[in-house]
């Protein structure tokens, strides 16, 4: 159905950052040249080669663990934590001073669409900083007793789905209890994370406090396994989270790790059905579904799927698909070549198993690395789409009868990290969500997220959480935590 | 009256699973004697398999458990306080032999093993109150986090404190509501089996607390490895063998209490430290509208 | 006869109204009783507020820049009930406006020009000989505008009145007392008699969601209207704070999308009050375009219920292009 209302190409002006044509790392609070390879990081919409950056080596990584504990001993860990907080304040107002640069510099690197790096990314990032920027001088209310204590240096590693989101939700809660951090951006989305550096030496945070070292695999290897980190956080999959798991055996490392998931998202058939087919639209194609917790299960009681899938393919339709800088673009490009061909090769699975595959028509851009919003019907909990994590634009609809196959079917998963349900109905959304084996559950609404909101996984979705006072906890040790 | 010559009647030291005490599958037992070497009882020696039925048997539980209410969770448990006092004399003898205590040492083990279990069922219905609450997030939405329960814990005992250590290590399992697979101290089971007797006597259902008599460096690995298995407390684990205990569990992203460097002081005050290792924390999320 | 009806009850409905009053399959016995018409409207799916609200709030963020942006305001124009409902009008008043109703601007004669001219019923006559045959549509409110108290005589008297002075789309209010203290099947049937009393003249439904409060009750308020054969339905009266707001422009267009669904017959939409600015203009457009689609961007389907909106998308107009930015003296005060 093409429009009478066409919208007129509406992108955001990229003039306004200012990318190098290579990056260092950011270690001791300077931009220094890495000993290991650089390497390309792409905008995955149009494969241009946007910069080159460091792939930081064991000898980088100990450097940057070196000025870490320097910085804790020195300046950081002796500091009032009044001030602590102070520069965490700075940050948080940094970040929204720079927030459409950084929101622009996000889009091109990631390949997310404007709207969304620049009506939640960025704004939560700078949350994030603000809501723990606040805690620093109150530690003891923490809950860990009335001397808490930082733990040390520690080492994150963040993926690629969220770049400064992911960095804002490890890095301000371990500054704010006290530590100093080693931080390892995604290898194909570094960029915030450098121009973060340059907020942290606007905001005069002392040397060696952040330290940003990038690279791939081998670089958040080092981080992890240096000798002399006290504390691992890791977001990503979770072959990589058992690995470090493993790796961290047996030391004194406390560890936390947010993981995949493959979350169900429940409608009844007293739901309010048009909010719930947004919720449905958000809870999957926001983020091009590159979201640990995204609605990737669509369980739907049997009595209105028809009704539903009709609404939700409608829905889709409207969605645009394309360049990631125009305003008015809903779902942007996928983040690698690699991704993409995760996400085609399980949806060929899907099919292959006997799925029934829908998408919208469209044209695609030529260049660029591009995956069109896809509904899977006939979905049975046996196909590997139904069980495996994709991590794409792909939604498998199945069906229920009665609320117990719902939570029996929604908790049929490995992965326990969030869940969505919609009804009308209070009191039974009070049951269904006490039975999901779920770390977030988003009762008719879905993925919210907020500083003050506690977020994290149960079963193999990791342990730990992010955000509120529970996410300080992950980085504080006292007389009642260990 | 009965006289001093009368030959006493021996009890048969078992295992307790799924609220029954089966001997081991294996037919296996093992040798235990007091602190000076003398005989006090056959022990069986649990196997891989009792160690699976164990598993079963706290996963089958797990839903009614940490489904009833936190209150009545606590009368439970403090029902269990209740009985263990009834058996008073006989844990004091069983800790004395075992750990080789005079009678007042055990005797205050045992008080404080009691004292702790009560102390524990106290917990029940606070944790929310401690560890959740509100969270005012930015937005038209009531935003809130309650604990729950990990799911089935498997515990290795503390090999040294047989009762108090096992009380210690267990109860924090039971009053956040999770299930538990417990190996005891290898060489001071005793204590442990009469403390299954006392909670097939009490209202625990069965299948929430599963007491193994073994080797925990044996069954460690079956149960770290165990899919079905969410959390592990490594306290009791041989010490050279806790790495690989953490390494296998990181398979399933087990939550893993990691061991003391040497058995702590299991008199000292234990926080919330036992508890939040085997408690998740859920948040829910709704729209608050007309 | 239909006559010996009304002899005896001026009010009751006349037999082709109960041929009317049928709803269309696959609604037919949905009013056969009040409890059958209240179980049917409360089992219309609720409406989360928070979630309505977000999605406006979205749709509120798209961006409409040139071409796009030239197009939106010329539709917007041709989509105008240009409205005066003072007690202050005067004949003068309305001819004022009905000059500027055929040529919003003078100087640009490919300004289009707006859909009706809105008044109240006894100016109805005024409006019609002002705008001849322009093409021009003349609407008026009647039932005991804005507040809908009288009895139904008197509305349908005001109705009939409007009509007969030259009204050719007639804007009723719908009886809220009755509607909030669960007397639908009232609410019903007294449009059912209004739409018999307009003949002709196309009949727009004012629910008057302010005081409708939830976004529950308009979208059941939209059904009955709809059900009863109203040809548009309709926000507000403009008297009412708020008025036509986004969600509920939202909600009622899901209720015209939901009801062509499953009947084949397609209801417009006119939010009416609060309406100001280009601004709020377009977010309405984009609203239709990703709710309903291109079906409902034009005038036979959906209008702008508006006095000071005109003169905003004229101004905008010409920044469009002369390139530069207008100002107040530029376009023409009614």
């Amino acid at each position: 159905m093409t429009s009478l209302f066409e919208y007129a190409p509406a992108p955001e002006s990229r003039s306004i950052v200012t990318i190098a044509p290579s990056y260092g790392l950011f270690i001791d609070g300077e931009f220094v040249d890495g000993t290991g390879e650089s390497f390309p990081t792409i905008n995955p919409a149009t494969e241009e080669v946007l910069t080159e950056v460091s792939a930081g080596s064991e000898a980088d990584v100990d450097r940057a663990v070196r000025a870490a504990r320097r910085a804790f001993e020195k300046t950081w860990g002796p500091m009032r934590p009044a001030d602590r907080g102070k520069y965490l304040f700075r940050i948080a107002r940094l970040l929204q001073e720079r927030a459409r640069e950084f929101a622009v510099l996000e889009s091109l690197d990631n390949g997310k669409p404007i709207r969304e790096s620049r009506d939640v990314d960025v704004p939560l990032a700078a949350a994030h900083f603000f809501y723990y920027a606040g805690w620093a001088d109150k530690l003891e209310h923490v809950g860990l007793g009335t001397q808490p204590r930082p733990l040390g240096v520690a080492g994150q590693v963040i993926p690629w789905n969220f770049p400064l989101m992911m960095l804002a939700w490890k890095v301000a809660p371990a500054l704010a209890a006290g530590n100093t951090v080693v931080l390892k951006p995604a290898e194909t989305t570094p960029l915030t994370a450098l121009l973060f550096a340059e907020i942290c030496r606007q905001a005069d945070l002392p040397a060696g406090v952040v330290n940003i070292v990038t690279g791939a695999g081998d670089t958040g290897r080092a981080v992890v396994e240096h000798a002399d980190v006290d504390k691992v956080a890791f977001t990503g999959s979770t072959d990589v989270g058992r690995s470090i798991a493993r790796a961290v055996a047996g030391t004194r490392k406390k560890l936390t790790l947010e993981l995949g998931g493959k979350a169900a998202n429940i409608v009844f058939d007293d739901a309010p059905i048009d909010q719930a087919v947004e919720g449905i639209v958000q809870g999957i194609f926001f983020n091009q579904g590159h979201v640990c917790c995204a609605g990737s299960r669509l369980l739907v009681q049997e009595s209105i799927h028809d009704e539903v899938v009709a609404s939700l393919q409608r829905r889709i339709g409207t969605l645009r698909v394309g360049d990631p800088l125009d305003k008015n673009t809903d779902i942007g490009a996928i983040n690698s070549r690699e991704q993409l061909e995760r996400i085609r090769e399980l949806s060929d699975i899907g099919e292959a198993e006997g799925a029934q595959r829908w998408q919208p028509a469209g044209e695609l851009p030529e260049r660029g690395f591009w995956f069109p919003p896809t509904v899977f019907t006939d979905v049975s909990s046996a196909h590997r789409i139904a069980r495996d994590e994709v991590f794409g634009p792909v939604l498998s609809v199945l069906t229920f009868r009665t609320p117990d196959e719902a939570v029996a079917k929604a908790n049929n998963s490995t992965y326990g990290l969030s869940a969505g349900i919609w009804s009308e109905k209070g009191s039974r959304i009070l049951k269904i969500a006490s039975h999901l084996r779920a770390g977030v559950v988003w009762a008719n609404t879905f993925n919210k997220f907020d500083p003050t909101s506690p977020f994290g996984g149960y079963k193999q979705s990791g342990y730990g959480r992010e955000g509120g006072r529970h996410g300080l906890a992950a980085y504080l040790t006292g007389a009642d935590s260990k | 009256m009965i006289g001093n010559d009368r030959l006493a009647v021996r009890k048969t030291y078992k295992l307790y699973v799924n609220g029954a005490f089966p001997r081991s599958e294996s037919g296996r037992t093992y040798e235990v004697t007091d602190a000076k070497g003398h005989f006090l009882a056959n022990a069986a020696e649990a196997s891989r398999k009792d160690a699976r039925d164990a598993v079963v048997a706290a996963r089958g539980a797990f839903a009614k458990w940490s489904g009833a209410t936190a209150y009545n969770r606590g009368q439970v448990l403090y029902r269990v306080a209740e009985v263990m006092e009834g058996r008073h004399v006989q844990f004091c003898e069983e800790v004395a032999a075992g750990e080789g205590l005079s009678a007042s040492k055990a005797r205050a083990a045992v008080d404080a093993a009691i004292d702790r279990w009560v102390w524990y069922a106290g917990w029940t219905d606070k944790l929310a109150a401690v560890l959740g609450g509100a969270n005012p997030v930015a937005g038209p939405y009531f935003d809130f986090s309650t604990p729950e329960p990990t799911g089935v814990v498997a515990v290795l005992a503390p090999q040294q404190s047989s009762l108090l250590g096992l009380v210690s290590v267990l109860a924090p399992v039971l009053a956040t509501g999770n299930t538990a697979v417990v190996v005891t101290s290898k060489e001071r089971p005793l204590p442990a089996v009469t403390l299954g007797e006392v909670l097939a006597t009490s209202d625990v259902p069965g299948g929430v607390v599963n007491l193994l008599t073994g080797d925990a460096g044996e069954l460690g690995t079956w149960l770290a490895e165990h899919a079905d298995v969410d959390a592990i407390d490594l306290t009791g684990a041989p010490s050279h063998r806790a790495m690989e205990f953490e390494r296998e569990a990181a398979g399933t992203i087990k939550r893993v209490l990691r061991p003391p460097v040497t058995e702590p002081d299991w008199t000292a005050d234990p926080g919330l430290a036992r508890m939040t290792p085997f408690l998740e924390t859920k948040t829910v999320w709704h729209p608050i509208g007309l | 006869m239909a006559g010996m009806t009304h002899v005896l009850d001026p009010d009751a409905l006349s037999d082709d109204a109960r041929a009317l009053s049928v709803p269309l399959p696959p609604y037919r016995d949905v009013t056969r009783s009040d409890s059958a018409f209240r179980a049917f409207l409360h089992g219309l799916p609720g409406v989360d507020q928070v979630g309505a609200e977000a999605r406006v709030a979205q749709l509120g963020s798209r961006s409409i820049k040139t071409t796009s942006k030239a197009w939106a305001i010329d539709t917007a124009i041709s989509m105008v009930d240009l409205t005066t409902l003072e007690g202050a009008d005067t004949p003068g008043k309305v001819r004022s406006l009905a000059a500027k109703a055929k040529s919003p601007d003078p100087t640009d004669p490919t300004c289009p020009r707006v859909a009706a001219v809105c008044v109240y019923g006894d100016l109805a006559g005024v409006a019609r000989e002002a705008l001849g045959d322009s093409g021009v549509h003349v609407a008026a409110v009647a039932t005991a505008f804005p507040s809908g108290r009288a009895s139904r005589a008197v509305k349908l008297a005001d109705v009939r009145d409007a009509v007969q002075n030259g009204a050719d789309e007639i804007d009723m209010v719908i009886d809220r007392g009755a509607f909030l203290s669960g007397r639908y099947l009232e609410v019903y049937e007294e449009i059912v008699a209004v739409k018999e009393a307009c003949g002709d003249a196309h009949l727009k439904v004012i629910l008057e969601t302010g005081e409708l409060v939830t976004l529950d009750n308009v979208r059941r308020a939209s059904w009955i209207a709809m059900l009863a054969g109203g040809d548009f339905i309709k926000t507000s009266t403009g008297k009412v704070s708020p008025a036509a707001t986004l969600p509920v422009g939202l909600v009622m267009l899901e209720a015209v999308r939901d009801f062509r669904a499953a009947t084949g017959r397609q209801i417009g939409f006119k939010p009416a009050g609060g309406i100001r600015t280009t601004k709020d203009a377009i977010k309405h457009l984009v609203l239709i375009n990703e709710t309903v689609g291109p079906d409902w961007l034009h005038a036979d389907w959906f209008r702008f219920g508006a006095s000071s909106l005109l003169n905003d998308l004229l101004l905008q107009r010409q920044k469009l292009r002369t390139g530069h930015y207008s100002g107040p003296d530029y376009v023409s005060v009614d």
